[in-house]
């Protein structure tokens, strides 16, 4: 197991220097030049835009630009931004922001999600199971934004529930409005998932024997049945923890969330090579991260599952 | 340079819409008059965007840090809503030949540390912005200046301190209008402490203006900025409010949203996508009036078949084929206002009664006469296209524009989208744009010289079509050493009429403001440059 652990963590050091080499070249390969878009309409003064471009590095060539900002990043230095912050301490600021989102908005896709589906396919066919089937398809269908602009003008505006958008501190109270949109679509998968997982399981060799040895039905459906079929749904489960992770551009935008997406969303508009590349980078780092503990989850929820050296 | 949502605006506009029947519009026309009863110590909050650069004034160019260093900044003089120049921090600006001022500060004036504000804050503040290896976005505005160089550091040998509270500034040639320019921030005056680590101070920065940071750590970046007003200000723009919250938004959709939600008191610019319902949604909250920017498009002399003889006929021809009126009342539901001139009607001396304005006028039959006037010279082939970035809101009235000259004239006209802004900018900047292409123009102090001299001068700095007529520039040189402002408008106005006859940009509409404000504030009005006057709001 620790020897698994330790080849998968090597694996990720190529997979960062190959993203961050990639992303690095998207970014400079970017058409148009950023410090001219600085000045808007205006036509800038050469010597000054020359100037600029010197102070960021931009007028030396791709390969020593990146190294430049790899060797920071070995020193602890992300780079700066235009607006003179260091980029790590934007890290620093929005990646807790999106944290809490995403731990938020998981925690109620999973409660109700496998609440939901487990009842669903526990009573297949009847009313519950069938409106459960209709709703999760409606949420299925919308786009994310649409379901954002109805709760933010439903709730926000007119009723007056929630904040419209998140305020300083983003304060937990006011990332629930947010976090339940972006749950809803993640919800209707799980929904899905773990009803046609539970009636797989219910039907399987196991459970009917241990309903003919007289095992009640409050310790048979959470030990035996839903243990057994929450695999797909923690796979699943984790890559969408991912996802949110890395950033829930259009919901923080409409939200103002002061997060990673939002943030990101920016600094590409703003070819702010070194923002980008950060941002992106811990990213793909986090990603591996909760991949790995993914496939360490499923030897403790299946024992039949063993890690080859 | 607002970046405004770019991802999919007409389905947004479709969701928002869909959004609005579902639950009913119930905001119509609740014009609830605020109470009188203002509170001096409610904080107003604003909308505002994450400022490009550290705070510093000579490094502030777009408004996201525009508004903030305006609040927290007094200059020499500061601009009423019309656009008049009022004296702040200085006593006087007196010159009696329109190239030496001499500028006498109001005396013991602070900054909100205590140190003083003299000449030499102002003196060295200039010199520094003008220098060119400080790379300050604004260096250009120190031009006029003697010393100044565009391409090495040279200082401005042009100020002279005579005391603590007075000083000279000699241009390297007359220019009537120089105190004007005064108000814009590159002219601020900066403390002693700043220049120690200029980034530092950029991101707590230290002023003179009616406000100041709440806290060293004031500015939350990405979320907002606190202000507090600033006791030891002294001048007109007095404070009537407790504090200001300038909230930043990646997005103006969710700005709305919060107005609407009344978690926001000012909003200075209304999305696209509402811009079709904001009027009824606010009733008389709504904001709907002309600014000072000028809207238009360039095609280069340097194109083919339009230059000489031949070129003037055809801009004519495009020009009068145009239906402006149409156009900005079905694309932009009338916040656009169609362009009489190439200023904008809240300038001092704008007028829409120019000789020569005709020309933008829509008149189809004359369009179609000139056109084949035009053919008779060279015949007409190809596709006329216009440029545009397509990460702004630019596509609806370019394919409008290009409609109109398409029916008009019987040719093919289409838009000509260029990926990003940057990537539009850097063509236009290296002249590499084979098409005509989208130009605006949004002035930095009020004066129609501002409109004028650096877009179609001689070699002038954003003259991106190349245009060049020693009438015109003539014009501007007496223009500018004239002694009365009458006199000087005058002069702009005739340089208007042959620029109305050459047509080096093609002049479309006056951007409005459009904005709103929430029910707890009264006092809301918006400066001659579209941003609001924060310190005269009040909050009940």
């Amino acid at each position: 197991m620790g020897g698994y652990i330790l080849r998968r963590l090597l694996q990720a050091i190529p997979v960062f220097f190959g993203t961050t080499f990639l992303i690095y070249f998207m970014v400079f390969a970017m058409p148009g030049d950023p410090i001219i878009a600085m000045f808007g309409d205006k036509t800038p003064n050469p010597a000054l835009v020359a100037q600029l471009r010197a102070q960021y590095h931009l007028d030396q060539p791709f390969i020593v630009q990146y190294f430049i900002y790899i060797g920071g990043i070995f020193r602890g230095d992300f780079g700066i931004s235009y607006s003179g912050v260091p980029v790590g301490d934007i890290l620093l600021r929005t990646f807790p922001v999106t944290l809490k989102l995403a731990v938020i908005a998981l925690f109620f896709e999973t409660v109700f999600g496998i609440l939901v589906g487990l009842i669903s396919g526990l009573r297949k066919g009847k009313l519950f199971d069938a409106s459960s089937l209709v709703i999760s398809l409606i949420l299925i269908s919308l786009p994310i934004f649409v379901i954002a602009f109805v709760g933010q003008y439903v709730f926000g505006v007119q009723l007056g529930w929630a904040r419209t958008t998140v305020g300083p501190g983003a304060p937990v109270g006011d990332l629930i409005l947010p976090a339940l949109v972006l749950a809803s679509i993640s919800f209707a998968q799980i929904v899905r998932l773990t009803r046609s997982s539970v009636i797989e399981t219910s039907s399987l060799d196991f459970v009917r024997t241990a309903y003919s040895k007289g095992l009640s039905r409050n310790r048979i459906v959470p030990v035996h049945i839903l243990r057994n079929s929450l695999i797909p749904v923690v796979t699943y489960l984790a890559t969408d923890f991912g996802v949110l992770l890395v950033g829930a551009t259009v919901t923080e935008g409409i939200f103002n969330v002061p997060g990673v997406g939002n943030t990101l969303y920016q600094a590409i508009i703003r070819s702010e090579g070194p923002t980008v590349v950060s941002f992106v980078t811990v990213m793909v780092l986090l990603y591996l991260v909760v991949n790995l503990i993914v496939d360490l989850l499923y030897g403790l929820l299946d024992p039949r599952i063993r890690y080859v050296k | 340079m607002r970046i405004n949502r770019r991802i999919g605006v007409g389905v947004i506009a479709l969701a928002a819409a869909s959004a609005l029947v579902l639950t009913g519009c119930s905001s119509g026309g609740s014009s609830s008059t605020p109470t009188a009863s203002a509170n001096l110590s409610a904080v107003i909050t604003a909308n505002g965007s994450e400022p490009q650069n550290p705070l510093i004034p000579t490094n502030t160019q777009e408004t996201g840090g525009g508004r903030i260093v305006d609040s927290i900044f007094s200059g020499l003089v500061y601009y009423d809503a019309t656009g008049k120049p009022i004296n702040d921090a200085a006593d006087s600006i007196t010159t009696t030949d329109s190239q030496t001022f001499t500028i006498k500060l109001k005396p013991n004036q602070t900054f909100s540390d205590g140190s003083p504000v003299t000449s030499n804050s102002f003196v060295k503040a200039w010199q520094y912005g003008a220098l060119l290896s400080n790379a300050q976005l604004n260096q250009s505005f120190f031009a006029p200046i003697e010393g100044y160089s565009a391409d090495a550091d040279s200082p401005l040998t042009g100020l002279t301190v005579v005391d603590d509270t007075t000083f000279t500034v000699k241009l390297t040639k007359p220019q009537a209008d120089f105190p004007l320019e005064l108000g814009y921030c590159a002219f601020y005056p900066l403390p002693d402490s700043a220049y120690a680590d200029m980034t530092a101070y950029g991101t707590d920065p230290i002023g003179n203006g009616p406000y100041k940071l709440a806290s060293p750590t004031a500015w939350q970046h990405n979320v907002q900025i606190d202000l507090v007003p600033n006791t030891s200000y002294t001048g007109g723009r007095k404070v009537e409010n407790g504090g200001l919250t300038i909230k930043f938004y990646a997005d103006l959709g969710a700005a709305y949203a919060d107005l609407q939600g009344n978690n926001l008191d000012v909003l200075d610019s209304i999305p696209s996508a509402d811009l079709a319902t904001f009027q009824n949604d606010l009733g008389s909250r709504a904001v709907n009036d002309p600014t000072a920017v000028f809207q238009s498009f360039t095609i280069p002399g340097r194109d083919a078949h339009f230059s000489g003889q031949e070129g003037a006929l055809r801009r004519q021809a495009l020009s009068e084929s145009i239906d402006r009126d149409t156009i900005t009342k079905v694309i932009f539901n009338g916040t656009r206002t169609p362009a009489s001139d190439f200023t904008s009607p809240v300038i001092n001396g704008w007028t829409d009664s120019l000789s020569g304005a005709s020309v933008l006028k829509y008149n189809p039959d004359d369009a179609k006469k000139l056109w084949a006037e035009a053919d008779a010279i060279s015949p007409w082939s190809g596709t006329f296209q216009i440029g545009y970035n397509a990460d702004g809101d630019h596509q609806a009235w370019v394919d409008a524009v290009s409609n109109s000259i398409k029916n008009t004239l019987g040719i093919d006209a289409s838009g000509a989208p260029v990926p990003t802004f940057a990537a539009f900018r850097t063509s236009v900047t290296d002249k590499s744009i084979s098409t005509a292409f989208r130009t605006g123009w949004q002035a930095d102090y009020p004066g129609l010289s501002d409109f004028l001299v650096p877009l179609y001068a001689t070699g002038a700095s954003s003259n991106d079509g190349d245009y060049t007529n020693p009438a015109v520039d003539a014009l501007f040189t007496k223009a500018a050493s004239e002694t009365t402002t009458d006199a000087a408008n005058q002069d702009y106005q005739d340089a208007q009429n042959i620029l109305l006859k050459d047509l080096p940009a093609i002049p479309l509409w006056y951007s409005n403001i459009t904005g709103g404000y929430g029910t707890s504030v009264s006092n809301v009005s918006f400066g001659w440059n579209s941003e609001p006057l924060y310190y005269a709001i009040t909050k009940s």
